[in-house]
């Protein structure tokens, strides 16, 4: 009975999603304010239907319902809590229920903080949301549908897969569909722009703090996603270039790229038709990840099951989306003026630039993740493009991309003078190549890649160092703090996000370049070294989980004769998949991890095992959340939290007019 | 106008070859074991326990080797398949019932039809493993003198049998 509850909100949120997406546009168009109206609570109920659908699947999981086929594909008997509701999102039906809750809390979201839109505008918003939400929904009802029965019921599930059984599971698929979702809302404002041919100044100002909220929890949720093979996959890497991990990483460098776009339409009213142009793009990758891994056009690990029927479903809904919106902004686009001029050495111009390479990286990235079916379909055979294609290609652009971060917030509005910067940054520049040609030497082995990379992330943090001094020196204060405090929020934004950027590329850095690893036989009481760590294997011990059966090593880790800590890598074999997993041990820390799995068991007791040391790895997902940090704190600015105030006391549009032309 | 219109062009050309990728298979990979004898077995039948069966009495024919299991859903789906293959009597399609329980792969075979003039057990994966089995349902069209000669990995379609595997038999049987 739940169950077809849960299927009957579906449907009843599909025809929710029909009336908003149909009615507040026409109504927008012919200026009818009763039925612009209807997007508010049309978004809420809709809200309330999916809401309702997800937590009958919810309960579908929890009282272990196996009459649900989609339940007892994915879950088990044994299989703990928790995992059982994380499972809701475990395989493919599920996760597009999960899509559609989160476009929904979006909806929500924007319905509730819109005060300050026209009201035009926020209905044309709303109902391009629901018009995407009917294409999700729709797709569900018709060949995805989480709620299908399986007559007669199984008499036990055929569990979760293996993999997805980690606490990883249970936050990194929200964190990521949020971002991907999110920039949902940043489309809908390109779209609702587009269709009133607003496209100006507010619009940007508009769009900022929804786009840079979605690019956060992206952040995070790549962030997570890598961290999460890293020790669950069992070999110590932490990202693969595989095409599900590029589907997550397309929309990240779009929508970095919009952001930083935004700012500039945003201050000075150039780059509108890029912005939203940007806007669509993100928002499509998002939706082409979505077909990418559902569609099963490429075999990746993350595409668990897979049908054409729903690939042939999700393709038209793509060319109809992107297609449409494309269309859209061809037939429109042009009537949107330029801008400011600028010249080519000034804020605008390196940001631009940037824009410019941050997008090229996006298409090679692009180019790398289809090209093996771009041959396939051309018949010239099958061939997958692996790690060394997208290092080649990726560090050339993104080293000038990161070059220019560190000289344009320095840099003027309109029109920057080239020498002028040149001594404002010689000492950053000194510094910088300075200390990356000396660290590594130190440090034993040099080589010019780890040299490049700790230049890139000293020149981001010795130029931001510049910048703060220098903008402290021009603001008014009594004391140090107290000048600190006077920079706006927005700016510190921008400072973090960019230093986690360096921490980021420290990481990357020191792991590529220092990390060591070890494939080593070891016998009970048997030691190794490595990373002047001293290994002792104490021999292993049989133990059950709650579905699994596990052997599970000690190892004994000293340094100089010093006791450091005790690490239990386990391999374990879950009964109802017959399927082995290794359960990697991490010693985390701040400048190195120690990373130790087990192979295979062999005579006597003996175990071959593997042993890395990691430096710096951990600082790889530090920075990504410093980055994520930096985003938050953007948003807090006062601004926007003006912008909310000023809804609620509703002062008269005379004084807005004036007040939002000060701020 | 003309410029605003490049991001569609792009667009364009990447449907039209995600949609050509539809239709391609990307499971279709290239078995190192096609053109390799087919690794032997010897195991219980899923019928009559105590009697075995082993590849090697197939000798001297043509053969398809379709490992299954009662818990795979791909293989409800080539059931149909399977069947009417078995109708038509052209080519035997033996069973391989892997990692799976003997009561349940019975009475899945009672309640939707069995294709199979005999079936063997695989319950712990061994065989699977020789044959480099990804994952159920798989078929291999095995030749005369116990070679393999194609490889479907996952559910067996209508016209995949009708353009690769049936003309394929059919040629390995003339020889």
């Amino acid at each position: 009975m739940i169950p077809e509850i849960g299927h009957y909100a579906l449907i009843l949120a599909l025809c929710v999603a029909v009336v908003q997406g149909t009615i507040p546009i026409y109504g927008a168009a012919v200026g009818n304010s009763s039925f612009m109206s209807v997007a508010k609570p049309a978004a809420r109920g809709q809200f309330l239907l999916v809401l309702l659908a997800f937590c009958c699947l919810g309960y579908a999981f929890a009282v272990k319902d196996f009459s649900v086929l989609y339940v007892a594909a994915t879950s088990n008997s044994q299989l703990p809590l928790h995992y059982r509701i994380a499972a809701i999102w475990g395989a493919h039906e599920g996760s597009l229920l999960l899509w559609v809750f989160i476009l929904t809390i979006w909806m929500v979201a924007v319905s509730f903080f819109s005060g300050h839109l026209p009201e035009a505008m926020r209905a044309r918003i709303l109902g391009v949301m629901g018009l995407v939400s009917v294409g999700f929904l729709l797709f569900m009802l018709t060949v995805s549908n989480p709620f299908e029965r399986l007559i007669p019921a199984a008499f036990d599930g055929r569990d979760l897969n293996p993999l997805l059984q980690d606490p990883g599971m249970v936050i990194h698929p929200p964190m990521l569909y949020m971002g991907y979702v999110g920039f949902s809302v940043a489309f809908a404002f390109a779209l609702a722009a587009l269709f009133g041919g607003t496209l100006d100044a507010a619009w940007a100002r508009w769009s900022r703090p929804w786009t840079t909220v979605a690019w956060c929890f992206l952040t995070i949720g790549v962030a997570m996603g890598s961290g999460w093979a890293y020790y669950e996959l069992g070999w110590g890497g932490w990202w693969f270039w595989d095409p599900v991990e590029n589907a997550s990483f397309m929309p990240w460098l779009a929508g970095t790229a919009l952001i930083h776009s935004l700012a500039v339409t945003d201050k000075r009213g150039s780059f509108k038709a890029w912005s939203v142009l940007l806007a669509i793009l993100a928002f499509s990758l998002s939706l082409l990840g979505t077909f990418l891994v559902r569609s099963g056009v490429l075999t990746s690990v993350h595409a668990f099951a897979t049908d054409p029927k729903r690939g042939l479903f999700i393709l038209v809904f793509l060319a109809v989306v992107i297609g449409g919106s494309l269309m859209l902004y061809a037939w429109r686009a042009p009537r949107v003026g330029l801008g400011g001029g600028f010249s080519i050495v000034s804020r605008e111009g390196m940001l631009l630039a940037n824009n410019v390479l941050l997008v090229a990286a996006l298409g090679s990235v692009l180019l790398g993740t289809l090209y093996p079916l771009f041959l396939d379909a051309l018949d010239l055979g099958k061939i997958s493009v692996g790690p060394p294609y997208f290092d080649t290609v990726f560090v050339p652009l993104m080293t000038p991309a990161i070059f220019l971060m560190g000289i344009g917030p320095l840099a003027q509005w309109k029109k920057a003078s080239l020498p002028d910067l040149a001594v404002r940054l010689r000492w950053a520049f000194g510094v910088s190549v300075a200390t990356a040609l000396v660290v590594p030497i130190l440090m034993g082995h040099w080589s010019p890649l780890v040299s490049l990379g700790l230049l890139l992330a000293l020149w981001i943090a010795t130029t931001i160092a510049v910048d703060l001094r220098e903008r402290l020196t021009r603001t008014d204060g009594s004391s140090f703090m107290g000048k600190l405090a006077m920079l706006p929020r927005a700016y510190w934004g921008m400072v973090i996000a960019h230093f986690g950027l360096a921490l980021f590329i420290t990481g990357v850095t020191m792991v590529k370049g220092f990390e060591v690893e070890q494939d080593v036989r070891m016998n009970v009481g048997e030691t190794a070294t490595l990373g002047g760590y001293t290994f002792r294997f104490d021999g292993t011990e049989q133990y059950r989980g709650p579905n699994y059966i596990a052997a599970r090593g000690s190892i004994h880790v000293s340094q100089d004769g010093r006791d450091v800590t005790v690490m239990y890598p386990e391999k374990r074999r879950y009964t109802v998949q017959n399927q082995t997993m290794t359960e990697a041990a991490i010693s985390p820390g701040f400048l190195r991890d120690l990373y130790v799995s087990l192979g295979e068991p062999l005579e006597g007791g003996a175990w071959s095992v593997r042993l890395y040391h990691k430096p710096f790895i951990d600082w790889i997902w530090g920075g990504c959340l410093v980055m994520a940090v930096g985003g938050v704190v953007a948003i807090s600015d006062r601004r926007y939290r003006l912008a909310w105030r000023r809804k609620e006391v509703e002062v008269p549009a005379g004084t807005q007019m004036a007040r939002q032309t000060v701020s | 106008m003309s410029r605003f219109l490049i991001p569609l062009g792009i667009f364009v050309v990447v449907l039209a070859f995600l949609g050509v990728g539809l239709t391609l298979n990307p499971r279709e990979l290239p078995s190192p074991l096609v053109g390799k004898p087919a690794p032997n077995f010897s195991l219980p039948q899923l019928h009559e326990k105590d009697k075995v069966l082993s590849s090697t009495d197939l000798r001297g024919q043509v053969w398809l080797l379709n490992f299954w299991a009662s818990w795979c859903g791909g293989c409800k789906e080539e059931h149909p398949v399977l069947i009417h293959l078995a109708k038509s009597g052209e080519v035997p399609i033996y069973g391989m019932d892997y990692k799976d329980r003997r009561e349940e792969a019975l009475a899945w075979l009672k309640e939707w039809g069995n294709p199979y003039p005999l079936v063997a057990v695989d319950e712990s994966g061994r065989v699977g493993i020789d044959y480099g089995v990804y994952g159920v349902p798989e078929t291999y069209v095995i030749d005369k003198a116990g070679v393999i000669r194609y490889k479907q990995i996952g559910p067996l379609r209508e016209d995949v049998l009708q353009t690769k595997i049936l003309p394929l038999v059919r040629e390995l049987q003339s020889q």
